[in-house]
Parts: structure tokens; C-alpha cells; sequence
């Protein structure tokens, strides 16, 4: 273990690792709360809209691609278990596990973003219907199914977003881990890294649903 | 300084949850599938919601977490409803209020006057 | 310096404590790279009193303006850049973070006996974040501004100006994530860093009003920041999500702009409040009457606030079943409110008064606050909105909560911690000469503005009826007085800096953990960390306090 691992055990404002951790532990809480608002403004947007137009929004829905969008969903799924089982590993001191877990976890987090933007995003584009880029879309209603592929990118490109951030600080937590900055326990940042995942994750949860799965598929 | 005992959950628990939280995302897919008319979104929405409580609970450690963390969780859930329902609550009441039935034997001129908001 | 009811038996050494936080370190990169939050708090004070400038040189060309009926020195365009100016700057980059980050960011530790706040470099990251939205801001301003208000409607903003939205929109966005940042700083530090035996009913009140204050930070800022990103996307790519010609709503924007917008009001005045509420404890010598009171009303007032928005938009289109909803709502959070002031008042009855210049502010504050907050139970009342919506009796009522109400904390806890920050006392004579003359020149700059609203004169116009005009030369003559009141402090506050007396540890003879430490304060804040084992504001035991000698 090296002695700057020592030497930072404690930052000097906290009287301990306890406070430390439970100052750390809740800071990223009340940040989950200010995104799950930063999301809910798009979602309550999007739900006055659906509200509205109701027949416009189910159209638009059908033309998404409910297979990618369920895969993502269990990719997703799968990240967290392997995030939440490289919380385990750091909290145990195993440091390969942990990277193993990490590495994991960033992949599945890179698979998802490749399927969102090199097969959903894509062809959504490519078949004229990305609202103010190339919209060719002249069904019914077509300026309002136009407002539902608005949000279908919005969300989904806010989502894809966060996922973007969440895989950068896995790469960050692997370079740490492999120089050993988790061993012993001291695991702060590798436990508020998987709420943020897991938090992303349960965006995407509501998400699949409410833009894939509109008014059935019947 | 409260006691911070590190709760560390067991694999097989982390793996059940994995295992119902995919089970419960191919279950809200083939619903979608079935007709139930306004109760699609309804099931869709609490298979949702009980999903996210799983990750909630169990991977993001809730369950063990100290009970300020729950307090910020139901507050972030509450003032969300909040702006949802109010926000909605407006464009589902937008209704024209009925003329007075006084102000319909006006003269003429009055009648010119509408009462209530645009809808 | 141990617990905080020895009486003067290890107080901190009188004068000016020679090692302290000011000269632990210099050089200009020890204040850049500082996580020292006193330090931090000057950074902030520093830029929120430019901004402060800017915005007040805004509102100084539209009061010229207003001088004749005609419009004496703008043209309509330019004047409505300067009202958008005047209210985004204002807003956003002076009393949003004023009182918050200025004496919140100062204070909170040293009340609570903490060594810094919990998350320091995050605190300093919040300061760099609010730079820069400030460069952004500037940019739009000098690039040729906005004119939209600073409340940005829709579909004007989005779909039919020309001027620079984009660039204002993304600087209120970015501003935006500092204040989040701040408020979750200033939460886990209430919680988690408290002195042993300081427990929540201990807690000084301007603490409760900080934490209400970052409550709503935190739940209100996320969503003026996604609104403002759906404004910037409609303006890129024109889908139409706020243009009813494409199928979209106004009034959508509305209600996601104020949402966030009317809890940011009581952002503003909330710590404003907490300042009073020390205020009035220290210059009547007496616990403040109803404490548990009003820090639950603080409380009160967070969360009440967020279900009263839609008073903005009794004319709007909303519908009238939502608009007596709101109405309602919005007399509901009037009491809180009025349950502090009641209380305030109270405290002066046979309390030991003294009217040095921060009681000064205090006194002001209840007497314009109340009027201000009367006059908006007035446009809360939907039937009487109806005619009073966008007229001056607005302007009037904000200006008396938010410049009467809110800046008057703020220059009151300015003058009343400064000694504490700076280790320096200024003249009181000239302190309070300036304190009346804010107090005098400010009701005249509003004052007439009630009757002008009532009249009819509409709000955000650079011309106006010709039989208005005596009322707007006198709120403009009472505009270069109140300026006069706000440049005197500016002179005699740096002036103290260098030829000021020595202020000593605790010139108010107060009560509070922060008068238990030197002036200025040492980095870490405290020798020793305290131990509380007595109320808050535990006055009553010593002699009576001696005036400090100016």
C-alpha cells in the first residue's frame, strides 16, 4: 500500500473516516435528487405532450425499435450487477476483482452507447426521423409526431449523455484501482461512482417504457 | 458520530436481483404486446417502478443506508410528482367555464365579452 | 478557545489576531487554488459586487430613460436589453448568490464549529463554474444582449428574436450548476459536520434559513437548467416544442420556468431572513422570541414555495382551476412569513435595542419586507392579478421583497460580520448615514411605482403616457439617491480596510460560535473544536454591551 493511500486516509475538514464517508456518501445522493429533477422537467414536458397527443406519440413510438431498446435495457441491467458486485470487491479489498468488475461494467457501458448511437440513432436518422436535421416524416399529425421524436433524442441523447460521463469515471476508477488507491476498505469513491451508475441505469429503467412501449404493440 | 458498519451484501443476493430485474423487463415487453387497453401504460409504469426499487434497494444500498438518505430519496420522488402532476393538472382543466346563466339575457353588446380563458 | 459558555476565561487575544486566515498564505494563486471557504466567500464577494455594478449601471440607464414619456435617452430595442440585463444579472448573479455565497459560504463552518465546509474543492469548482457562466453572460451583453426579460418567454425567445438568447440562456445554465453544487455543499454540511453537542434547536436560525435556502437550490435550479436547455434546442432546431404553430404550448415553458422561478425568489430572501434573525437576537440582546417557530417557517416556506408558481400565470392561458389552486396556495405561504416577522417583533419588545448600522438594515427590512410581501398577497388574489398583471404595481412589489427586503440582509450582515471577516471596524457614523439613505431613496424610487402600476402604467415598456410622468421622475430621483446610499459603503468598507480600528474577536459582544474565534479568523477556523452545551443565543447573563467607538 503506498503512503499516499496513508497519507489521504482522512481529508482534513472530517474528524473521521466514518463522517467522511457518510458526508460523501449523502453529497451524492442530493445529486441523484437535483438529476432525477434535471430529468424530470424533460419527462413532464414529454408527459403533457403524450397527454395531448396521444395517437401522434403512439405512431412515432412504433417506428422505434423495441428489440435494441429492450437489449439495452438488459445491458444495462446486466452493468449494474457487475457494478454493484465491484463495490463488493472494493469493500472486500480485492483489488482484481474490483478491476475485473470495473472493466466489466465499462464495457457493458460502451456496448450500450454503441448500440444507441451506431444502430438506433443511426437508422433513426436515416430514415428521416431526427427532428431538425433530416425530418421527412408526412404521415398525420406529423409536426406533432415530429414533438415525440424531439423527445425520444432529447431524453435518450441526456440519457447517453450521463452513460458518457458514468464511462469516463469508470475508466478513471480502473486507473485508480490499478494503482492500488482502493485497497483496504477505503472505497468512497468506487461506492458514489455505482450510485451514479445505478442511477443512469434507472433512468433508462422508465425510459424504455415510456418511449418505446406507448399505448401497447398490439 | 453514528456507527458506520459496512454492510456487504452476498453475490447470490446481487445475482437474484440481476435475474428478476431481466425477467421483469422481458414481462413489461411482452405485455406491451397484449391488448389492455389505458392499462398498458399503467402495468408498464408500476413494472417500472418496482424495477427501480429493486436498484434502489439493493444495489444502491438503501436498505442499509442511513435514514436521511431514504428522506432525500422520497423527497426527490415527491417534488417530481409535484411538478408533473400540477403541470398536467393545469392542461386537463382547461376547460371553458359555462356562461353565467344571467349573463345570457345580457343586451347584445355584453354578450361580446367572453368569459374565461382560451382553450 | 474551548466551549462556548466559558466566559472570558480563554477568548481569543483582543485586536487584530496577527496569524490568520488573510495572511496564512500569499499570492494570487493561493486565492485562485484556495478551499479555504473564507477565502472563498471573497472570491465570491468580489464578483457578485461587479455583477452588482453591472446590473445597477443597467438600471440606471433605464431610469434616465424613464425620465420623459418619450423615452429620453433609449431606443425602445436598447431598452429592452437593458431590462432583460438589469433582471438576469441581477437575479442570477448578484442576490442569487450573495447572501448564500458570500456569508453563507463564510459563516456556515464557524457557526457550526466546523474547520471547513464538506466538500472544499467542491466549493472552489462552484466559484469557477459561476465565472464562467458570469464570461458567458458577459459575452451576450457585449456582443449586442438580449432582450426577452429575464424570464425568456416563449414563443418570443425561441422562434422570434434575433438578439443573443442562446449565449444568455447557456450562461443562466451553467450559473445554474453552481448553485446546485453550493446548496448540496452547504446540506451535508449542516448534517454531518456540527460541533459535539450543537444539536438541530441549538443551531443559530441563520443556519435553518441556509439549509431551507439549499434545499431549494438543490430541487429548483435542475429544472430552470433543463428549461433553459429546451430553449436553446428550440432555437437550434425550431421543432416547435414552445411554438403553438407546430404544436407546441407557451405555456409548457411557463410552467417549467416557474417552477423553478418562484422557489428562486424565496432562494433570494430566505437567507436574507436568516441574517435578520441574527440581526435582531444580537442588537436587542435577547433570544430571538419564537425560535422554534421560525425555524420551522423556514421550512415552511421551502417547501410551500414550490406549489405556488402558477400566480405568474394567472393571464397566461392556465386554467382557472389550477389559477385558484395557486391562489390559494400562495396565501398559504404568505403566513410563514408573516410568522417571522411577528416573531422579529416581538423580540424588540423590552429587549435592550441599540441601533448601530446593521440593526439599522434589520429594522428597515421588517418594515419594507412586510410591505413587499403584503402587495404580493395582493397579486396573489387572481380577481385583482388580472388587472395588475405586468403593470408597476410587479415591479414595486418585487423591488420592496427583493431590494428592501433581501439586499437589506445582505448589507446588514455585510455590516455586521465584516469586523469578523476583515478583523476591522468601519465608521458607524457613516454606516448609518448610509443605511438611511438606501432606506430613504429606495421608498422613493418605489414607492411611486405602486400608484403607477395601480394606474396602469405596463411594465418592460420604454415609453409611456404622457400623464405619468411626475411619478417617474420622482422614482428616478429617488434611483440616484438610493445609488448614493450604495456607493457610500463601497468607500468607507475598503477605507476601514487599511485605516479601520482594530475590530477584537467579538466587537457586538455577541452570542454565536463565530464570535468564540479571532478576527480574522485563523485558516482552520477554530484552535480548538468547540463544545456547545448552551441554547442559542443565550444572552442575558452579562453586563450590557458598550457601543464600539467609531
Amino acid at each position: 500500500m503506498s503512503s499516499e493511500a496513508h497519507a489521504t486516509l482522512v481529508a482534513e475538514q472530517f474528524d473521521d473516516q466514518v463522517q467522511q464517508h457518510q458526508a460523501a456518501s449523502l453529497g451524492m445522493w442530493i445529486f441523484l435528487c437535483t438529476e432525477v429533477l434535471f430529468f424530470g422537467g424533460l419527462l413532464a414536458s414529454y408527459n403533457i405532450y403524450r397527454y395531448l397527443y396521444f395517437s401522434a406519440f403512439e405512431t412515432g413510438s412504433h417506428h422505434l425499435a423495441v428489440v435494441w431498446g429492450a437489449t439495452n435495457t438488459a445491458v444495462l441491467i446486466c452493468s449494474s450487477l457487475t457494478m454493484a458486485l465491484a463495490v463488493r470487491a472494493a469493500q472486500m479489498g480485492k483489488r482484481n476483482l474490483l478491476i475485473t468488475f470495473l472493466v466489466l461494467t465499462l464495457i457493458f457501458g460502451l456496448a450500450f452507447l454503441a448500440i444507441k448511437f451506431g444502430f438506433e440513432w443511426r437508422h433513426e436518422y436515416l430514415d428521416g426521423l431526427a427532428p431538425g436535421v433530416n425530418f421527412t416524416y408526412t404521415g398525420p399529425n406529423a409536426h406533432h409526431v415530429e414533438l415525440f421524436m424531439f423527445f425520444y433524442f432529447a431524453l435518450t441523447g441526456l440519457h447517453a449523455l450521463h452513460m458518457i460521463v458514468g464511462v469516463g469515471i469508470m475508466t478513471g476508477l480502473i486507473i485508480m484501482a490499478t494503482r492500488g488507491a482502493f485497497s483496504n476498505g477505503h472505497c468512497n469513491a468506487v461506492e458514489i461512482a455505482g450510485l451514479y451508475w445505478h442511477f443512469v441505469d434507472i433512468v433508462w429503467i422508465f425510459l424504455f417504457p415510456l418511449l418505446y412501449l406507448i399505448g401497447g404493440r398490439y | 458520530m453514528s456507527e458506520n458498519v459496512v454492510h456487504i451484501e452476498s453475490k447470490k443476493l446481487y445475482i437474484t436481483i440481476w435475474f428478476v430485474l431481466l425477467c421483469f423487463t422481458a414481462l413489461t415487453t411482452g405485455v406491451a404486446y397484449i391488448d389492455l387497453g389505458p392499462f398498458n401504460t399503467v402495468v408498464a409504469l408500476v413494472i417500472a417502478i418496482f424495477k427501480a426499487s429493486l436498484v434502489v434497494f439493493f444495489f444502491m444500498h438503501a436498505r442499509h443506508s442511513e435514514r436521511l438518505v431514504r428522506v432525500v430519496i422520497v423527497c426527490a420522488v415527491f417534488w417530481l410528482l409535484i411538478l408533473i402532476s400540477i403541470s398536467t393538472t393545469d392542461f386537463a382543466t382547461r376547460r371553458r367555464i359555462p356562461e353565467p346563466r344571467w349573463f345570457q339575457n345580457q343586451p347584445l353588446i355584453l354578450q361580446h365579452l367572453q368569459p374565461g380563458p382560451t382553450s | 478557545m474551548g466551549a462556548a459558555n466559558a466566559a472570558v476565561l480563554q477568548s481569543p487575544a483582543e485586536g487584530y489576531a496577527a496569524e490568520n486566515y488573510l495572511n496564512a498564505k500569499y499570492g494570487i494563486k493561493s486565492w485562485l487554488l484556495t478551499t479555504d471557504h473564507k477565502r472563498i466567500a471573497w472570491l465570491y464577494f468580489l464578483s457578485t459586487t461587479f455583477f452588482f455594478i453591472v446590473g445597477g449601471l443597467a438600471a440606471t440607464l433605464m431610469r434616465l430613460n424613464l425620465i420623459q414619456p418619450q423615452g429620453a435617452i433609449l431606443e425602445p430595442e436598447t431598452y429592452n436589453k437593458m431590462f432583460t440585463i438589469h433582471g438576469t444579472v441581477m437575479i442570477f448573479f448578484f442576490l442569487a448568490p450573495a447572501v448564500p455565497t458570500v456569508l453563507g459560504n463564510f459563516l456556515i463552518p464557524m457557526m457550526i464549529g466546523a474547520r471547513d465546509v464538506a466538500f472544499p474543492k467542491l466549493n472552489l469548482l462552484s466559484w469557477y463554474i459561476f465565472i464562467t457562466a458570469g464570461m458567458v453572460l458577459l459575452y451576450s451583453v457585449i456582443a449586442g444582449g438580449v432582450d426577452t426579460g429575464w424570464t425568456f418567454y416563449t414563443p418570443l425567445s425561441t422562434s422570434y428574436v434575433n438578439t443573443h438568447v442562446l449565449s444568455a440562456a447557456m450562461a443562466v445554465f451553467i450559473s445554474g450548476f453552481s448553485s446546485i453544487l453550493t446548496g448540496l455543499n452547504f446540506i451535508v454540511t449542516i448534517h454531518k459536520m456540527r460541533a459535539p453537542g450543537l444539536t438541530w434547536f441549538r443551531l443559530p436560525l441563520f443556519i435553518w434559513a441556509m439549509y431551507a435556502a439549499s434545499i431549494i437550490f438543490v430541487l429548483a435550479m435542475p429544472v430552470i437548467a433543463i428549461t433553459m436547455v429546451l430553449v436553446m434546442l428550440e432555437r437550434v432546431f425550431h421543432v416547435g416544442i414552445f411554438d403553438p404553430a407546430l404544436g407546441g404550448d407557451p405555456v409548457l415553458f411557463q410552467h417549467l420556468f416557474w417552477f423553478f422561478g418562484h422557489p428562486e425568489v424565496y432562494i433570494l430572501i430566505l437567507p436574507s431572513m436568516g441574517v435578520i434573525s441574527e440581526l435582531i437576537a444580537a442588537f436587542t440582546r435577547r433570544r430571538i422570541f419564537g425560535y422554534g417557530m421560525i425555524a420551522f417557517s423556514s421550512f415552511g416556506i421551502a417547501i410551500v414555495s414550490f406549489i405556488v408558481w402558477g400566480h405568474h400565470m394567472f393571464v397566461s392561458g392556465q386554467s382557472v382551476y389550477a389559477g385558484i389552486f395557486f391562489s390559494a396556495m400562495s396565501m398559504a405561504v404568505a403566513i410563514p412569513s408573516a410568522i417571522k416577522v411577528f416573531n422579529w417583533t416581538a423580540t424588540l419588545y423590552k429587549g435592550s435595542v441599540s441601533f448601530e448600522a446593521p440593526m439599522l438594515y434589520a429594522l428597515g427590512f421588517i418594515g419594507l419586507f412586510t410591505i413587499g410581501g403584503l402587495t404580493g398577497v395582493f397579486l396573489a388574489t387572481m380577481g385583482l392579478d388580472v388587472f395588475l398583471h405586468d403593470t408597476y404595481f410587479v415591479v414595486a412589489h418585487f423591488h420592496y421583497v427583493m431590494v428592501g427586503g433581501a439586499i437589506m440582509g445582505y448589507m446588514g450582515g455585510l455590516h455586521y460580520w465584516w469586523p469578523k471577516m476583515t478583523g476591522k471596524m468601519y465608521p458607524d457614523y457613516w454606516a448609518r448615514l448610509a443605511a438611511f439613505i438606501i432606506f430613504v431613496g429606495f421608498n422613493l424610487t418605489f414607492g411611486p411605482q405602486f400608484i403607477l402600476g395601480f394606474l396602469g402604467m405596463p411594465r418592460r415598456y420604454a415609453i409611456y403616457p404622457a400623464q405619468f410622468q411626475f411619478l417617474n421622475i420622482m422614482s428616478s430621483a429617488g434611483a440616484s439617491i438610493l445609488a448614493v446610499g450604495y456607493l457610500m459603503p463601497m468607500i468607507y468598507l475598503i477605507w476601514s480596510l487599511k485605516y479601520g480600528p482594530d475590530a477584537g474577536p467579538n466587537p457586538w459582544k455577541a452570542k454565536g460560535l463565530e464570535w468564540e474565534t479571532a478576527s480574522p479568523p485563523p485558516t482552520h477556523n477554530f484552535e480548538r473544536t468547540p463544545v456547545v452545551n448552551e441554547e442559542a443565543y443565550a444572552y442575558g447573563s452579562e453586563p450590557a454591551h458598550t457601543v464600539v467607538a467609531s
